[in-house]
């Protein structure tokens, strides 16, 4: 009974402490924005390889998304009468939910899951360490700059997925099923409110781009330095994103309302 | 404490453990100022763990390790950060950066650290390299070095910033006999010619023992010889013994500790 109560007592207390230090990590991260600040060339290089390196399956996925849409939303609309809405439901579908919903998955399966294998085969190859050894803190030479870009791509990305996803709605809704162009623009500009909306969305995939690159750089700085650890480590970065990221969209869109 | 005589690094009563397994047991070390220490000892006894305490990658539950009669383990990051630019280690993989080529991996630390030129830069990146003799390779990728190759260029990068001790972990491990030779001529003759301290973990005797000056052995947790080259030919002791003439079994034991082999046989039964 004793040793029941005892082994509670230790897992808990190294529950805190492994949180505590992932906390003061983080803060350590946060707190290393200064000096890379001063450094923009390691902030474009990370753009563009988390950001720019992911437009293609952002556009992509965007056009089809917004397509189904266009098609779903016209054939509920329609039994209505109310198909000149489609260009509403098509882009508060996509500005409010599905732009940085979708945006933060495909995200962590395409840059997440690279940043951890890259910073996990870093340190497997003991790269980070040869550079603590340098004197070059891991933490604001590689960490940092990684978080910063990804917290900057992804409400651009987001903001991508769903222009784009509004012209794969018009494509179908307006080209295709012949609902009417004026309509399609014009409730659209009437109903979508900048601050209700727009801003919601952005403030969405914000807090999407912190948590995913954090859990991202996270995992390959803390992942077991062997083949197996980083596989592990990269499929942990998806799947606790894409949990992280619907649990957080729920509560974020309860908060908002 | 203030330094004493002319050891670079005092080690003092040094507990290590990782787990439940005790890597080191109050082991006691001198590097001295100039010389090429060696710490040998068979595979998993913690010679590179012992190099990251010395680094300051790892903190030791108990014990001291004086760098210039400064306790490492007890410094802030900062200044551990400050301390590491008068070391440099080569690691046994190389460590270099895949991203860059050889010429930007050697330049890191001084752009790093440095306010110099890019023109003084290249300068001295041609110096490091051509000590190594890959001058000629500047403009590689990491991933297109040989194994040799890559420990010359990890040197290079090692003595950038012109340390006064440099950590060596492991250099002779998978080496073909030409870059062996290299390697132990390069370590013996920077170590003079810069006048650095040279520590070296390895468990390959004659290369070691040809160029250190002293030999720790470590094994199971403790310190069991020391001394020059010489001694070490010539110890009496047991353990030296096995290591340095290589035989299977003696006082570190050629089983991974098991039951019985007659009982273990017949549990099958």
């Amino acid at each position: 009974m004793f040793d029941w109560f005892a082994q509670l007592g230790k897992n808990t207390i190294e529950f805190y402490a492994r949180l505590g230090k992932e906390i003061l990590l983080f803060i350590q991260t946060l707190l290393a924005f200064g000096p890379v600040l001063m450094r923009p060339g390691l902030i474009t290089q990370q753009l563009y390889s988390i950001g720019v390196r992911s437009m293609l399956i952002i556009i992509v996925s965007g056009f089809f998304v917004g397509m189904v849409l266009g098609l779903q939303g016209y054939n509920t609309l329609v039994d209505f009468g109310a198909e000149e809405s489609l260009g509403v439901v098509v882009a508060l579908s996509l500005v409010r939910e599905l732009g940085p919903v979708v945006t933060a998955l495909l995200y962590a399966g395409r840059a997440g899951s690279a940043l951890t294998a890259e910073i996990g085969l870093m340190k497997a190859t003991e790269q980070l360490s040869g550079l603590e050894m340098m004197a070059v803190n891991p933490v604001e030479r590689i960490l940092a700059p990684r978080l910063f870009a990804g917290i900057i791509s992804m409400p651009l990305l987001a903001a991508m997925f769903s222009a784009v996803g509004i012209f794969g709605g018009y494509l179908v809704g307006v080209d295709l099923l012949g609902v009417d162009e004026g309509s399609y623009w014009s409730q659209m500009q009437a109903k979508v409110d900048y601050d209700k909306d727009i801003v919601n969305g952005v403030i969405k995939s914000f807090v999407f781009g912190i948590v995913t690159t954090w859990i991202a750089v996270y995992e390959g700085y803390k992942c077991i330095p062997t083949s197996e650890g980083v596989s592990r480590a990269t499929t942990r970065t998806v799947v606790y994103s894409a949990l992280v990221v619907l649990g957080l969209d729920f509560l974020l869109t309860a908060l908002m309302l | 404490m203030p330094e004493i005589d002319n050891n670079l690094v005092r080690i003092r009563d040094l507990h290590f453990s990782r787990g439940h397994s005790k890597i080191f047991n109050g082991i006691d070390i001198d590097i001295p100022k100039g010389k090429i220490t060696a710490i040998m000892g068979p595979s998993g006894t913690g010679k590179t763990t012992l190099l990251k305490l010395i680094g300051g990658q790892l903190k030791p539950q108990r014990g001291t390790v004086f760098f210039h009669g400064e306790d490492i383990p007890s410094m802030k990051t900062k200044k551990l950060y400050e301390v590491r630019k008068k070391m440099g280690m080569l690691f046994q993989s190389g460590a270099l950066l895949t991203d860059m080529s050889v010429f930007d991996n050697i330049a890191f630390p001084m752009r790093e650290h440095t306010e110099l030129p890019e023109v003084m830069i290249r300068d001295m990146v041609l110096m490091k390299l051509q000590a190594v003799g890959l001058r000629g390779a500047r403009d590689l990728n990491p991933s297109q070095l040989s194994g040799g190759m890559a420990r010359r260029v990890a040197l290079a990068r090692a003595i950038a910033l012109d340390p006064e001790m440099i950590l060596y972990d492991e250099p002779f491990t998978g080496q073909d006999p030409i870059s062996m030779g290299a390697l132990v001529e390069l370590i013996r003759s920077m170590n003079d010619a810069l006048e650095l301290t040279s520590v070296i973990v390895s468990h390959d005797i004659h290369e070691t023992l040809a160029i250190a000056d002293k030999i720790y052995i470590i094994s199971q947790g403790k310190v069991v010889g020391h001394g020059s080259p010489q001694e070490m030919n010539q110890s009496d002791s047991p353990w030296i013994n096995q290591f340095v003439h290589g035989e299977a079994d003696g006082p570190v034991p050629f089983h991974y500790p098991a039951c019985s082999y007659k009982d273990d046989i017949l549990q099958g039964v």
